[in-house]
């Protein structure tokens, strides 16, 4: 009897505890309101499931507890029954997977009109590079990386004399126009996360990873990262914006590009040589 | 009728081949250290495992004093916090649960269930345990080298695993880690040989496949599992090793390093990814296939009811088995592989979901028209019905590919395995201890601590791991030491994390009570008598308790299944395998 009781109160507790619980994900700033929409039609299906089962076994427990003289049945197989326990379980499995299946499409399949943005990790920061008014990004390579170019761009490609560089400090979104963000890592594995956007992907040295968002919702997110890059994982932090269209057009104003910072440099460099 | 009833009445065949005389120790050392009985080999291996084990419950609890009351330890910084995680992970893995389940319980039990002497190759399992203590050892070593153990995560993914901004990753740490690995791998190698040949050689007269107990079948198919997924483990450590101690690149790409180019290149990070997936997901079954196939067998014996649709729980065995083989990029989503590789891998991964599901339905309907027992081994069957149920439902978030996007790398996946693989096989391993522990020593261990055993650790461990689901939901990040400055964070997550922790020293606490159980029931336990759960299986059937040395005076011949439990007409609610009255139902 206790037995029983306890697994109904647990099932009554966890239902409780998730309709009640404070602790919900962030309100959504992107595109992908299709991932919140998936977790919660999988908890309502996962959800029925757990609480059919565990409430038939507090039924057993509490029928069939041993008692003098009981005598278990003999049923060694059921070949209905489980039939249908086969067919119910794949059509439930086959609701969560063929929506699911249909929104990975959508994610994997950048829209033509997104414009394309670079995040550069290193242990343990991140950096931005913009298209300038080519709308196209110079190639990069960690080869080239010094103390002058940090982020390896390639100084001979004339696509990115006019890349803004937005090294150290916060990356600004326009609102309401899709991006394409293309990751790349200068040392180890990282992840680029802003709970708020949904999306997230590693990034890996040696390659180009990437995905989408259109961002949806004015505001100001935290960047962190998500996947293992050494002691200041959990230090690795940003923060992005997501300006109206005015706002973003004064703030991409004032970045510098490429060959700015190329020239401020050689300025620099100048000065210090003169005595 | 069903097959399984008729066959029960079918005789047992002539032998084939004639007994092989065993090796006979004489000496203390050959007897009780370098034992060549499977037996001793089996008490050695639980031993080894459940003492390490201890270190890894250590280990949770100083990585929970940090999570629950950030910045009140000094001596846990993020170096350190990140050595607790990575070991203790390994540890729980590897080093307890794979060794625990195999060499504990398939070497007690294979021989014995199928009713053999011993292991096919007793000289090859001694080795198997010896390797797997210096694997241990040299595990351990690693916690005194200068730099200390490994932090790189128990995936230990490169490049960060072998570079200076992860703790031992220049020094030893990671070394020992690898060269840790690879003995486990090769002591697994020699023990895992013996349980696959023993269970398709040595089977006694009459013990058809289709006969043997679900614990054996959970057993030799992880054991399979076991043989061709190790190696590629083996084969990436020996590549990461090269990479570290040689200067190769099979994972490394060219990069910088805090603004210093090295002087790897070509390699590919992702290439480890794969490799180790594919070894970590067949893993993933390695625990859970013993775990699934003893919890059988102990809902059955004290249910006092045949196992439901035994055949059905054979081949999902198998089934997941191999379907385990083709689901290993669920781990990488979003490790930047090829997109359309989610298609597949989303589909296969929820596929396995239908034998798994098919699997608790039959331990549930097992239960229905029994007549349930509710001792401390049903208590822990139950415990693992509830937090398996959990785990597998929230492995369908993260297997479906867009689920696993948003909570990936969030406290949700933690949640998600360890009720599914931490809890779980756990309290399968408590209640199968519960259950053998009086054929192992002569004795029954406390049954009134037991249950305060039980009801501490589960009720504790659902209040640590279901909440933890919610703190992922939030967006929390896995591995961070601390929650820092975030906005997206309300304040009330840290109060839910110390409640956590708190909860975790309870339940780390009460495994004492375990220990103290398991030390004192073997001079003050009740005696045990040689079946005292009325069970059918062999192990229950030998004239010694604890068994002598080559287990049976004769091999005993095996008529009948193992679940004839409460067969209608029989004089007792239970007919051993090697009872030969014929069954008078139908």
């Amino acid at each position: 009897m206790g037995v029983a009781i306890a697994l109904v109160i647990l099932v009554v507790g966890s239902v409780v505890f998730h309709l009640i619980s404070p602790w919900w994900w962030t309100p959504i700033a992107t595109n992908w309101v299709f991932m919140d929409d998936m977790i919660s039609l999988t908890f309502w299906i996962t959800g029925f499931v757990y609480v059919a089962v565990l409430l038939f076994v507090a039924y057993c427990v509490f029928k069939f507890q041993y008692r003098e003289g009981r005598v278990a049945a003999y049923e060694p197989e059921n070949n209905k029954l489980e039939g249908w326990l086969t067919v119910l379980t794949s059509l439930g499995v086959a609701a969560l997977l063929a929506p699911g299946l249909v929104v990975w499409f959508q994610f994997v399949n950048v829209p033509e009109e997104a414009t394309e943005i670079e995040v550069v990790g290193q242990q343990w920061s991140w950096s931005y590079r913009l298209p300038g008014l080519d709308g196209k990004l110079g190639t990069a390579d960690n080869r080239l990386i010094s103390v002058d170019n940090t982020l390896g761009i390639n100084p001979d490609d004339p696509n990115g004399q006019d890349d803004i560089i937005i090294d150290g400090d916060d990356l600004h979104f326009a609102l309401g126009k899709p991006v394409k963000m293309l990751l790349r890592s200068v040392d180890v594995l990282h992840d680029y996360y802003v709970p708020e956007f949904r999306a997230k992907m590693d990034m890996v040295p040696g390659m180009i990873t990437y995905f989408w968002i259109e961002p949806t919702r004015v505001g100001t997110f935290d960047v962190l990262c998500a996947e293992l890059c050494g002691v200041g994982h959990g230090f690795m932090r940003g923060t992005v914006l997501i300006d109206s269209e005015e706002d973003y057009a004064l703030w991409l104003s004032e970045q510098i590009t490429f060959a700015q910072m190329l020239e401020q440099r050689d300025v620099k460099v100048a000065n210090a040589v003169k005595p | 009728m069903v097959d399984i009833e008729s066959e029960a009445h079918q005789t047992v065949p002539a032998a084939e081949v004639e007994e092989v005389e065993l090796y006979h120790a004489t000496s203390f050392w050959t007897k009780y250290v370098f034992s060549q009985d499977a037996k001793i080999i089996a008490i050695q291996y639980s031993c080894v495992a459940i003492g390490i084990g201890l270190v890894a419950l250590v280990l949770s609890s100083l990585i929970r004093l940090q999570l629950g009351f950030p910045d009140m330890f000094d001596f846990i910084t993020a170096e350190t916090y990140y050595q607790f995680v990575t070991m203790h992970g390994m540890i729980m893995v590897v080093y307890l649960l794979t060794a625990l389940f195999l060499g504990g319980f398939g070497n007690y039990l294979i021989p014995l269930m199928v009713g053999a002497r011993d292991m096919v190759f007793p000289y090859v399992n001694m080795l198997s345990f010896w390797i797997y203590f210096l694997a241990v050892i040299v595990l351990v070593a690693s916690f005194f080298v200068p730099g200390g153990p490994t932090g790189a995560g128990w995936t230990l993914y490169p490049p960060q695993a072998i570079l200076s901004g992860t703790p031992g990753g220049t020094g030893l740490g990671i070394i020992l880690m690898l060269l840790s690995l690879a003995l486990f791998i090769v002591g697994f190698t020699m023990g895992g040989l013996n349980y696959v040949v023993t269970v398709l050689q040595g089977r006694t007269r009459g013990m058809t496949m289709m006969r043997l107990p679900l614990t054996i079948w959970g057993i030799f198919t992880a054991t399979v599992l076991a043989l061709l997924a190790f190696p590629a483990l083996l084969v990436a450590t020996v590549m990461m090793l090269f990479d570290r101690l040689l200067g190769t690149s099979f994972f490394m790409p060219s990069l910088v390093e805090f603004g210093e180019q090295l002087s790897y290149g070509g390699g590919s990070p992702i290439l480890f990814q794969h490799l180790f997936w594919f070894f970590g997901h067949p893993e993933v079954y390695i625990v859970a296939l013993p775990a699934f196939g003893i919890v059988s067998d102990l809902i059955s014996t004290h249910a006092r009811k045949n196992i439901f649709g035994y055949r059905m729980m054979v081949w999902a065995i198998v089934g997941i088995g191999a379907l385990s083989f083709i689901v290993w990029a669920h781990h990488m989503y979003v490790s930047g592989m090829h997109p359309y590789f989610g298609f597949f891998f989303a589909t296969t991964t929820l596929i396995i979901a239908v034998p798994t599901a098919l699997k608790v339905y039959n331990w549930v309907l097992t239960l229905w028209n029994g007549n349930i027992h509710l001792t401390t081994p049903m208590l822990f069957s139950l415990g693992f019905l509830v937090t398996f149920l959990n785990g597998g439902l929230t492995g369908l978030f993260l297997g479906n590919v867009i689920v696993d996007i948003p909570l990936s790398d969030t406290m949700f996946v933690v949640a998600h395995f360890h009720m599914v693989m931490g809890v779980a096989p756990i309290m399968v391993i408590m209640g199968a201890i519960y259950h053998w522990y009086p054929k192992m020593t002569g004795r029954m261990l406390d049954e009134q601590m037991g249950k305060i055993h039980f009801w501490v650790t589960f009720v504790g461990s659902y209040l640590i791991f279901f909440p933890m689901h919610y703190v992922g939901l939030v967006g929390v990040p896995r591995r961070y030491p601390e929650l820092g400055d975030s906005a997206f964070i309300p304040e009330s997550v840290a109060t839910l994390n110390s409640f956590i922790s708190v909860a975790a020293f309870v339940v780390g606490f009460a495994q004492v009570l375990f220990i103290y159980n398991l030390i004192s029931s073997l001079r003050n336990g009740q005696l045990a008598g040689h079946n005292p759960w009325r069970a059918t299986t062999l192990e229950w059937q030998t004239p010694q308790t604890p068994p002598g040395h080559g287990n049976f005076d004769e091999l005993p011949l095996v008529y009948r299944w193992p679940y004839d439990y409460s067969v209608p007409g029989a004089p007792e609610d239970f007919l051993a395998q090697n009872d030969p009255g014929q069954r008078t139902a139908e």
